[in-house]
């Protein structure tokens, strides 16, 4: 827009000096919004105060309206699409769209990030606000500015460097760079770690209480309690699209308990249902799996690594992001990751060889991937068709469809996992996150698994369907079968799994038995390889 | 208004095309003072746009699995000059040139599906390359010369149903074809809505299934008579064409490999997730529109009475067009059998009402042009608005009434999902 633009420094002086005092105190007052969609009210009265130059936190459960709230105030919903006023720097505003928030200062960065990876990280910062004259860019003050911005926010990058050849972690961070480009004095990110590894998430946290002490508000979204009770000042929670109260951490003292108290409105005594485990004999094995990476020569997702499940048993695989959990289940599920070089699959007691997704399926595996909408569905399907979908040969005569049977068994899958849908006709796509992962979990049900490998089972699902979930996949371990667990939750796996492997950089580091692992045990292994002579070795017995 | 919606299914995309369609036989009619609907006139249309609709069907399959295929007009012309010369200069007999025809077609096939399928080219291109290479061995194989094929052969593109039994001042085998497509119309019906009420799925009304039935049947039964009421019975490229359509739109919509064709556009990744192996069938489709492609070069050369250089030329577009029409999605995933007929049908009326006015092929062009235009927008503004498509309705009978009732969804996708999640708690 403007041919020049300087704003580094005015992003880090200080607050304006003390002018009027409510102004001064309150960035942003947001009163009485509502907004409404055809057949649903996503927001209703909800109104929230954030004062300046503080870390403030948005709770709720998914879909309790944080996003849409964060969309009415930056306008991509406009003006008049919804009820109720927003006041930012004493001032009654209307935006019209992005350009107008940013204009006056505010910034949001979306969960989903906005980069153009083909593209230098100078030209993402400068996207759509380019450093020109007439209309032909200025490229040296461009990579000039964007060397100081990526200083200022700790990345060391050559600024001409492409997006996709970064990692997610120094994403993030040149969104905020992008962010600091355009004059931001009100920050909103959208789970800004939930792609992160604890090291970058950490200097994530670390660069938001920097650019607090200069000055920028920040409001951040986040399901990471932990997190947010490390850093906010304030925390409002949102629970079906009503503001329930804001939390002064210093006044109030909080603690995880009490937000989630507010999240879900009562407490949750326990978060895990009631399972006695019967675990009986060893019948899925695995010696020596060794996988090279796809596409990097030298390079190896696992290397010689051995486990073992037991009928009933709940095995759950600990690992940081990216050290290669993921990786590994998929070389296991028809060799469908990596390039395979040696190792063996033994099904009770017998070697098997699973070179194709269909022979791993007929083999008796079932893999639900940690990607729902990108691996798991197809999103133009309906429910019955998914749920037969992994094997289409149990209702088929000859080659055709049977879909009586389909039907039939779509609806027995829709009870028993207590979908909420109107038909099995309904689409997959309008289907909430939880009920999505049932719809995935019936379809693997249906292929009749032996061994279910659950990867991130209850990501992105909020707590209700959580338990309902972690009801099923007891019932799986409760019918014999086996289940391998693959989370990011600590809590998740110490309250389901019997038995615990971690991962560190796609090597099987320990195993822990259910009484003897809690969430410091898991950390120390997940995070540092220990000596070999940890790993287990129960499983050649 | 509201019986008229839910007999036919209550979508709007639906009784759009079919109420253009009708509309455009009528508005013709009445300006070309009845020509439109003379026996002569509609068997003309028949086999003038047989090949075409082929075409569609093939690609109807190509563009759910998420490709494009370019070269049809050019495997069809390269068939139709090496079946013309095998017959002319080989001696070879009508019946073998056919099966030699689809036999090329195959292997041409096959040759692309390799590209597509097992070295991951993009069918753009592989297609692409086709369109140049066979436009190429057309002109290269017949030196650039037109060839007439034998009387037997032209049957298939220019046959008609022929005059057997009394005389009763109708073509008695065409009547009979309607009988018969009735007496099916009716047993299907009857059959799955029977099928639905026994696996205790929600059904329409009665009325709603009989009124419908009896409708489809009337303008069945109509359209033979009319036929049958001309000089000629109803021609050979059409019941061709049924037969394709009758298969192709089991095979799509009843079969495994139907299924993983929808699957493999739908989401790749997540359907060989499920066990489907995508070459498989990224191979089968390409390997399928050059046999097809071959069949409609072979029609159009019958009724051309040779096989020339120019042959084929635009036809990928006029099949691509039919294809978007009739519903499907450029990203794959979306679309029938069905509905690129319907598509089809309505590029034939609309040229060969516009040929009876004496309108030139430029404007002819340029409304074609923007009925493709109208026909798509009027789908994605439907689908923003939260209907269902034609196709949405077409694929799965029993969801047309909740799917209509659904709320509407805004139009971002991360929105959407969210709000569904607040849906999903709060019910």
């Amino acid at each position: 827009m403007s041919t020049d633009s300087r704003p580094q420094e005015d992003v880090s002086r200080p607050g304006p000096a003390p002018a009027d005092r409510a102004t001064d105190e309150v960035i942003l007052d947001m009163r009485n919004i509502t907004k409404e969609f055809p057949g649903v009210k996503a927001l209703s009265n909800v109104s929230m105060e954030v004062r300046r130059g503080e870390i403030h936190a948005i709770c709720g459960e998914n879909g309790a309206g944080k996003s849409t709230l964060m969309k009415v105030l930056s306008g991509v919903w406009p003006v008049g699409t919804y009820d109720g006023e927003i006041y930012y720097n004493g001032k009654l505003v209307e935006f019209h769209n992005i350009r107008d928030s940013e204009h006056a200062g505010i910034v949001i960065i979306h969960q989903e990030l906005a980069l153009i990876p083909e593209l230098s990280i100078a030209e993402n910062i400068f996207l759509g606000n380019e450093v020109n004259r007439s209309g032909v860019i200025n490229w040296m003050t461009t990579r000039q500015r964007a060397g100081e911005l990526l200083t200022r926010v700790g990345l060391n990058e050559n600024p001409d460097s492409k997006i996709k050849d970064i990692g997610v972690g120094k994403q993030q961070l040149v969104e905020i760079a992008k962010a600091l480009s355009k004059d931001v004095q009100l920050l909103i990110l959208d789970e800004p770690t939930s792609a992160l590894n604890e090291g970058d998430s950490q200097h994530l946290l670390g660069l938001m209480e920097g650019l607090r002490d200069h000055g920028v508000t920040c409001i951040m979204i986040s399901h990471k309690l932990n997190e947010i009770e490390q850093i906010s000042d304030s925390i409002t929670i949102i629970r079906d699209g009503k503001s329930v109260e804001t939390l002064r951490v210093k006044e109030h003292g909080v603690d995880e308990n009490r937000i989630i108290r507010g999240m879900v409105g009562r407490d949750l005594e326990s978060r895990f249902p009631d399972h006695t485990p019967e675990i009986t004999d060893t019948f899925f094995e695995v010696k020596d799996w060794t996988v090279r990476h796809p596409s990097v020569a030298d390079r190896y997702v696992c290397k010689s690594e051995s486990f073992f499940v037991r009928r009933g048993e709940i095995v759950g695989f600990a690992g940081l992001m990216g050290a290669g959990r993921t990786e590994l289940m998929r070389s296991l599920f028809g060799h469908s990751y990596g390039i395979y070089e040696s190792g063996t699959v033994y099904l009770d007691g017998k070697q098997v060889q699973l070179r194709s997704v269909p022979a791993a399926i007929d083999a008796g595996l079932a893999y639900v991937t940690e990607d729902r909408k990108s691996l798991g569905l197809n999103l133009l399907d309906d429910i019955k068709r998914t749920t037969v979908s992994a094997k289409l040969s149990r209702i088929t005569r000859g080659l055709v469809v049977n879909e009586r049977d389909e039907y039939k068994y779509a609806e027995q899958y829709r009870k028993d996992l207590r979908t909420k849908a109107p038909t099995v006709d309904e689409g997959v796509s309008k289907l909430s996150g939880g009920n999505q992962q049932k719809v995935v979990l019936s379809k693997w049900l249906f292929t009749e698994p032996e061994l279910l490998i659950l990867d991130e089972p209850t990501r992105g699902i909020d707590v209700g369907a959580k338990f309902e979930i972690y009801g099923i996949i007891q019932r799986m371990a409760a019918e014999g079968k086996g289940v391998i667990l693959v989370s990011s939750e600590l809590p998740e796996l110490l309250g389901l799994s019997d038995r615990i492997y971690t991962i560190f950089e796609g090597a099987i580091t320990g195993v822990l038995d259910k009484g003897h692992a809690d969430q410091e045990s898991l950390m120390r292994l997940m995070t540092k390889t220990s000596s070999r002579s940890d790993a287990p070795t129960q499983a050649s017995a | 208004m509201n019986k008229i919606k839910q007999i036919f299914g209550g979508d709007a995309r639906q009784l759009g095309m079919i109420f253009a369609l009708v509309a455009l036989i009528i508005l013709f009619q009445i300006l070309t003072g009845g020509l439109t609907l003379q026996p002569d006139n509609v068997n003309n249309i028949i086999q003038g746009n047989a090949y075409i609709l082929v075409l569609a069907i093939g690609m109807v399959l190509v563009i759910i699995a998420g490709h494009i295929d370019l070269s049809v007009g050019s495997i069809a012309a390269f068939v139709g000059i090496v079946v013309a010369i095998a017959m002319r200069d080989w001696g070879v007999p009508w019946w073998a040139g056919i099966l030699l025809g689809l036999a090329l077609g195959a292997v041409v096939g096959m040759w692309q599906g390799f590209w597509v399928a097992y070295v991951g080219i993009p069918a753009f291109i592989v297609t692409l390359a086709g369109f140049l290479f066979f436009r190429g061995a057309n002109q290269f194989v017949g030196k650039s010369n037109t060839v007439p094929v034998p009387p037997e052969f032209q049957v298939i593109g220019a046959g008609t149903l022929p005059e057997v039994g009394p005389s009763t001042g109708y073509n008695n085998l065409t009547v009979l074809l309607g009988i018969l497509a009735c007496a099916g119309i009716i047993w299907g019906t009857l059959r799955g809505r029977r099928q639905l009420i026994n696996i205790g799925a929600t059904v329409e009304d009665a009325w709603i299934t009989y009124t419908r039935m009896i409708l489809i049947c009337i303008v069945v039964l109509g359209a033979m008579l009319l036929i049958a009421s001309g000089r000629k019975g109803f021609p050979v490229p059409g019941l061709i064409l049924i037969a394709l359509v009758l298969l192709y739109g089991f095979i799509a919509s009843k079969t495994i490999i139907g299924r993983h064709i929808y699957a493999v556009g739908g989401n790749r990744h997540a359907a060989e997730l499920s066990g489907v192996r995508s070459k498989r069938v990224n191979f089968l489709v390409m390997a399928n529109m050059s046999l097809l492609a071959a069949l409609a070069g072979m029609m159009f050369v019958a009724r051309s009475n040779a096989s020339g250089p120019f042959d084929g030329v635009g036809w990928e577009l006029d099949a691509i067009a039919a294809v978007f029409i009739g519903g499907a999605a450029v990203s794959g995933g979306v679309g029938t059998v069905i509905g690129s007929i319907v598509g089809g049908l309505v590029m034939a009326v609309l040229n060969n009402g516009l040929q009876l006015l004496g309108a030139g092929a430029d404007v002819t062009q340029m409304i074609k042009g923007l009925v493709l235009l109208v026909a798509v927008a009027f789908d994605i503004y439907n689908k923003s608005q939260g209907r269902p498509s034609l196709i949405a309705f077409l694929t799965r009978r029993r969801g047309a009434k909740t799917a209509a009732d659904a709320p509407e969804m805004p139009s971002a996708a991360t929105e959407t999902s969210r709000i569904d999640e607040t849906l999903g708690q709060s019910s």
